[in-house]
């Protein structure tokens, strides 16, 4: 039955859409496209990089402009030695000083404007493209912040890190080489051919007749590259995926002996990686002789027809010298252009994996005009709720109706994999209900403002992330703007501070990447810490204190007693110890309430709970 | 703290190296690339003469023409001259890509799975300390740098600078004077360019780190989502990443500028000089009886400065590119100097397997510790004998894991020594000595394949059959067997659930298993131990995240399973040291109690303490005087 709704996650999929398969990050890997296939592709990032150009595009035209003045300035120093020679030494001879002052002063004027231009130029051109790479940066991290977990669950994160690293590098190419060698090169180009068609329209034929296998390899390269750069767009993400999570996981690798198969496959990758590199490269290997080889032959031609006529006595001897030489100039530019056009493609191949992740519109969204909660009592409604992750996998939470009042304690207890967690990643948001609804203070979530959302609704997860940064910072993500003493209160408050202040630097202490200075229970209590300092009106701990030894448990759990105060909290754990504290408990198993009541009364009914409670006596030793 | 003052050290050490040093610690990857870099060379030296001479042959061949009068063999054999060198300029830019292109991408490559290969043998204290971005950037774009410097920046850097030789030699032949005056333009040059060099890879070196911090923020962003996302803390972390984003962009804008600085006087200083000569030049020429300059000398004195323009302009262009490439060597030389601290001995011993683990005193403290604090693990003394399980038991922080890391020499003990079947770890061939051992981490550390794969981690599942690292065992499952010991162990960690998953043991369990729940990651984790069979056993708090009946389940099945494995369990529960046959009490970095539980808790206090949950009583106000 979910067959038919298949793929449909998030909503992005309309039905006849020609293109569903490409949007977002779904094609990221297909290589070949069809005609219309690729024209989406590169429409998408075609915008992308003008919008991205917003803001800077003054300073781009004023760049190409500097370029232009530049270029005419070092182009007419030449002009100025014949205009020495031709009007200065006779002036000189007449006893003129004038006639050396003034070219002499005007070269000197050409060589400072232009070296003054090249530095404002070349500095305008990196603060443009960084500019922009940084706007980039900032989108995609914006983004990847803003997807939401079933998005992030299947890219990984090698891959974002390929989009933010190695793909922002391609268009850093180009934007750091293009304008400059473009509009030098399209100028260059422009008027050396004016002047050839001006000296001799015949020889401006020729010229003109070469554009034509200049065309034709532009758009054989043009065909070919993009699917060569698509392809190292592809293979080098594969390869960063493959090193990110060894790195990650290098624990694992050591332990079970994987450095050696860990290592072959990289140097598959890195082969395939290097193979679609040279592919690239040698197209343009190729483009670029090919290029050169046109100009050179368009020369002979020049000369063979120019040297006819010479002898026909249609051209003069001085011309024909000036036009083969003006045609062998005109050509060279064109290997800049070429450059150019090179970097263009691989960026554009990046961009379009770039362009596709900013696409992903998150599954769970702020509404258009939500419903602002300035305070929360911490009344909470699950109506008819029920959750699958993925519409092909099973349903995890079935219609579930539970009314959970402010300021009430409830532990939830059952079997791993019941579905504890989901119920609270629901509470915080984590992903939207598939049916039903739920409400905090009868706003159902998808109505509220995210911000308040965030502020009422706190959650410890079962994984216990730290931050690399000090301990300060770490506590401090629950509350960014909480002074230094509420940040040592909160860790009082569950026991860690004088942990901490026995670690070197106390909570100035890095605590390495992923907390790995400290250990588990450290680890637990600190991200402890930082949900108190949140103070919302609605707490989840999802097993925060599984790592923890007893007498910290403990202590952990007579803290959180007082500190619960009137908030409302949901305690998932697997130790009973936690229970004792709980109003309420609710027994999960497999997606459903299967008992809710007092502690007490639900010892004493014999069900599920009973059970835990006796199995839990016996394993304590009691 | 660590990496920071690392990476400064570094950078120290790496404006020490020269560039020819740097250069000469590639040699290992260069192997293929001299002789066609080589080539490379010649072609493209080549190539810029022809491009150089095809200019003044023709001149002389349009001449020709007139000098033959009306000839039309004359017009045909200069084209053919023109064509025939025409394609041979293509033909030697060709040739330049074709030498060099592949060696370079080779090298490239190679550094690239060296780099992979020496990250991957470094230890966990290593990794804790470096950023992921830092490692990341080192192995991509850097690498990447290289290649293009040298299949482009390098080749292009020696052309023009013998171009500019070439240039400059023709220049002094034609005009001495003026040649030495502008000659004179070079001394400043000299002058501003190891200043310009200095702070060329001061910003090079500075933007190329940021830019691995940059992607540390990016992989922590991700990997962190969780939290990320339960404080709403989103803005928090693009506050962070904005930060560091932008402090890549000034660095970046700041190299630009000194570069930019660079080619201003690159083009300033000649060109001016020029002018001067221009100058002097005309007054030569208006004096031509006392100072012999002709006209056509003053021409072609320029013409000839003109062809040192583009090579000029080009010197500086890919003087930065060289710097920049020096600093990219510099970085991975960082990496690939760090000394790999644990490795196999020389000759490795081996011993049959039986699984008596002893740790004789061992010693261990963190490189951070504050100098005259005792040791993490201040001589530790335990034995277990085969087939025996003990359980480990410490308060929080009491270094129960630290201690585990050492026994398969993920961290090395700083004193005593660790014997497995009577032989030092440390005298093992590292292989050997993990392949014995099977092992838990607290947290499970899930590669995001199937279940599969990741249960048969430790086993020859998806090996080459020449894995070094994976020296023959008896009790290693065969290649046959994988399948049933794969089902074995998921049985024992009661992970059965696999069979519910959309794909059965081949769907993917997500990145770093997160789309499990957190007891099904540990039972994987579990199942992954003991999937090969090891004859020690190492389980850091295996059952923390499971449910008491899970958790009943597992024990009893363990316990089964457990029999003939040297089993060392981290507990903080009763209820995992019900799976053990004896007891250890770390306290204070040492093992002050050894015996069943029931002794201990008759006999140690301290033991009593960890083990019940009735704590010292914390009074209301000792609480609240917290707040
Ligand atoms: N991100 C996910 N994608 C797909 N399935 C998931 C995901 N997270 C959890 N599941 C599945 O949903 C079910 C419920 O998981 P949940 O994490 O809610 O369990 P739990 O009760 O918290 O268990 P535990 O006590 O082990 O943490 C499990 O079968 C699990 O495999
Ligand atoms: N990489 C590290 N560098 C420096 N100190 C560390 C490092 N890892 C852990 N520590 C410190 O060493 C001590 C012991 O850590 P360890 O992880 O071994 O504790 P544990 O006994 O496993 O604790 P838990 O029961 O909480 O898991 C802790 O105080 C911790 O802060
Ligand atoms: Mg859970
Ligand atoms: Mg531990």
């Amino acid at each position: 039955m979910s067959e038919t709704y298949a793929g449909d996650a998030s909503g992005r999929r309309e039905t006849g859409d020609r293109f569903a398969h490409l949007r977002g990050t779904a094609g990221e890997e297909q290589i070949e496209l069809d005609r219309e296939e690729r024209g989406f592709i590169r429409r998408r990032s075609w915008r992308l990089l003008v919008q991205l150009s917003v803001g800077v595009r003054r300073k781009l035209l004023l760049t190409a402009i500097f370029v232009v003045i530049a270029q005419a300035a070092q182009a007419s120093i030449p002009l100025i030695v014949a205009w020495a020679i031709d009007w200065g030494l006779p002036r000189m001879t007449e006893g003129r000083s004038s006639g050396m002052w003034l070219p002499g002063s005007a070269y000197i004027a050409c060589a400072v404007t232009a070296g003054i231009l090249i530095f404002h130029y070349t500095r305008m051109t990196a603060e443009a493209s960084q500019e922009m790479l940084f706007t980039l940066r900032g989108e995609v991290f914006r983004k990847t912040q803003a997807l939401s977990l079933d998005f992030h669950e299947d890219y990984t994160s090698g891959k974002v890190i390929s989009r933010q690293t190695s793909d922002l590098e391609s268009l850093r190419e180009l934007l750091d080489g293009g304008v400059n060698s473009l509009v030098q090169g399209v100028m260059f180009m422009f008027f050396t051919g004016v002047t050839i068609w001006i000296m001799d329209w015949h020889s401006g034929l020729v010229l003109f007749a070469a554009l034509i296998p200049i065309a034709v390899m532009a758009r054989w390269y043009q065909q070919n590259s993009e699917v060569a750069y698509r392809r190292t767009r592809v293979s080098s993400a594969k390869m960063i995926v493959h090193f990110v999570e060894s790195m990650t996981g290098i624990r694992a690798v050591q332990a079970f002996r994987r450095e050696d198969s860990r290592s072959r496959q990289y140097r598959r990758l890195a082969a395939i990686y290097r193979d679609d590199m040279i592919r690239s490269i040698s197209l343009f290997g190729v483009l670029q002789p090919s290029l050169m080889l046109i100009g050179n032959l368009t020369v002979t031609a020049v000369l063979l027809w120019g040297g006819y006529r010479v002898l026909e006595g249609d051209l003069s001897i001085g011309v024909l010298v000036a036009l083969v030489l003006a045609t062998k100039r005109v050509f060279q530019p064109l290997d800049m252009i070429a450059m150019f056009y090179n970097s263009l493609q691989s960026a554009t191949a990046a961009l379009e994996k770039v362009s596709g992740l900013l696409e992903e519109s998150p599954s769970v969204t702020e509404a258009s005009s939500p419903v602002h909660l300035k305070d929360a009592a911490g009344d909470l409604v699950f109506d008819r709720a029920s959750f699958r992750y993925s519409d092909a996998g099973p349903v995890v939470l079935h219609e579930l109706d539970l009314h959970i009042p402010a300021g009430q304690t409830v532990a939830v207890v059952g079997r791993t994999g019941a579905g504890k967690s989901t119920l609270a990643k629901l509470l915080a948001r984590f992903y939207d209900v598939s049916t039903g609804a739920v409400r905090l203070d009868g706003v159902d979530l998808r109505e509220l403002a995210v911000a308040d959302h965030h502020r009422h609704v706190a959650m410890v997860t079962q994984e216990a992330f730290l931050f690399s940064g000090t301990i300060r910072s770490n506590i401090a993500l629950g509350r960014p703007d909480a002074a230094e003493t509420e940040i040592i209160a909160a860790a009082k408050a569950v026991g860690c501070h004088e942990l901490i202040m026995e670690l070197p630097e106390g909570y100035a202490t890095d605590v390495a990447k992923r907390g790995g200075r400290l250990s588990a229970g450290q680890r637990q209590l600190i991200s402890f810490a930082r949900a108190f300092l949140a103070d919302p009106a609605v707490l989840i701990l999802d097993e925060a204190t599984s790592s923890l030894d007893l007498p910290s448990e403990a202590l952990v759990q007579q803290g959180l007693e007082r500190l619960l105060g009137n908030r409302t909290a949901l305690i998932i754990a697997h130790r009973l110890s936690t229970v004792a504290i709980a109003d309420r408990v609710l027994v999960i198993d497999d997606g459903r309430v299967v008992e809710d009541g007092a502690p007490a009364e639900l010892a004493e009914a014999g069900g599920y709970y009973a059970k835990l409670h006796a199995a839990w006596q016996t394993s304590m030793g009691a | 703290m660590q990496r920071e003052s690392g990476a400064q050290g570094t950078e120290a050490s790496g404006r020490r190296r020269t560039l020819w040093q740097a250069l000469a610690r590639l040699g290992p990857y260069l192997g293929g690339l001299k002789l066609r870099w080589t080539l490379g060379l010649l072609a493209a030296i080549a190539a810029g003469v022809v491009a150089l001479s095809i200019p003044q042959v023709l001149q002389t061949l349009v001449n020709s023409l007139l000098d033959d009068g009306a000839q039309v063999s004359a017009v045909w054999s200069a084209s053919g001259v023109i064509l025939a060198l025409g394609v041979l300029e293509a033909v030697l830019v060709y040739l330049r890509r074709f030498f060099v292109i592949p060696p370079a991408s080779d090298a490239e490559t190679s550094m690239r799975t060296r780099l992979f290969d020496k990250l991957q043998d470094l230890s966990a204290s290593f990794h804790s300390a470096w950023g992921a971005g830092q490692l990341q950037s080192r192995a991509i774009a850097d690498l990447n740098l290289l290649r293009r410097w040298f299949a482009f920046g390098s080749l292009m850097l020696i052309t023009s600078v013998v171009s500019l030789i070439v240039g400059f030699t023709l220049m002094a032949t034609l005009s001495p004077l003026l040649a030495v005056v502008f000659l004179g333009a070079a001394l400043p040059i000299m002058v501003i360019g190891p200043k310009f060099r200095q702070k060329f890879v001061h910003f090079s070196r500075a933007s190329q780190d940021q830019a691995g911090d940059v992607a540390t923020k990016v992989e922590e962003s991700v990997h962190g989502i969780r939290v990320l996302k339960a404080f709403g803390r989103g803005d928090y972390a693009l506050e962070g990443f904005t930060q560091e984003a932008d402090e890549l962009r000034d660095l970046e804008v700041s190299k630009a500028r000194t570069l930019a600085k660079f080619l201003m006087a690159m083009v300033i200083l000649p060109e001016g000089i020029l002018g001067l000569c221009l100058l002097i030049g005309l007054w030569q020429v208006a004096n031509e009886e006392s100072t012999g300059v002709s006209v056509g000398a003053l021409a072609a004195f320029f013409a000839t400065a003109a062809v040192l323009k583009g090579p000029i302009e080009g010197v500086g262009m890919m003087l930065g590119m060289t710097f920049t490439a020096k600093t990219a060597i510099d970085r991975h030389a960082d990496v690939m100097d760090t000394d790999t601290e644990i490795t196999s001995p020389a000759t490795a011993k081996t011993a049959e397997e039986h699984g008596v683990l002893e740790l004789a005193d061992v010693h261990f403290r963190y490189s951070d510790a504050k100098d005259g604090e005792r040791d993490l693990i201040d001589g530790v003394s335990l034995r277990v004998e085969p087939g025996e399980t003990m359980a480990l038991v410490s308060a929080t922080g009491g270094g129960t894991s630290t201690l585990l890391n050492l026994i398969p020499r993920l961290y090395e003990v700083t004193g005593g020594a660790i014997l497995i079947d009577g032989v030092d770890v440390r005298d093992f061939a590292l292989a050997d000595l993990r392949s014995r051992i099977g092992i838990a981490f607290e947290d499970p550390i899930l590669f995001s394949t199937s279940v599969k794969s990741n249960v048969l981690l430790g086993t020859s599942h998806l090996r080459d059959a020449d894995d070094p690292q994976n020296p023959s065992r008896a009790a290693a499952p065969a290649e046959e067997d994988l399948e049933q010991a794969m089902y074995g162990a998921l049985r024992i960690a009661d992970a059965e659930f696999v069979e519910g998953l959309p794909q059965g043991v081949d769907t993917p369990v997500g990145e770093e298993g997160l789309s499990l729940s957190g007891g099904q990651r540990q039972r994987l984790a579990l199942a992954r131990a003991i999937a090969a069979s090891p004859s020690v056993l190492l389980l850091d708090d295996p059952l923390s995240a499971l449910d008491v009946r899970t958790e009943e389940a597992v024990t009893l099945r363990l316990r089964e399973a457990l029999q003939g494995t040297t089993t060392l369990i981290v507990a903080h529960r009763p209820s995992t040291v019900a799976l053990a046959d004896r007891v250890a009490l770390l306290e204070h970095g040492r093992v002050t109690e050894v015996g069943t539980h029931s002794e201990l808790l008759e006999r140690s206090p301290e033991y009593r303490e960890v083990m019940s949950a009735s704590v010292r009583p914390v009074s209301a106000e000792e609480v609240l005087s917290y707040e």
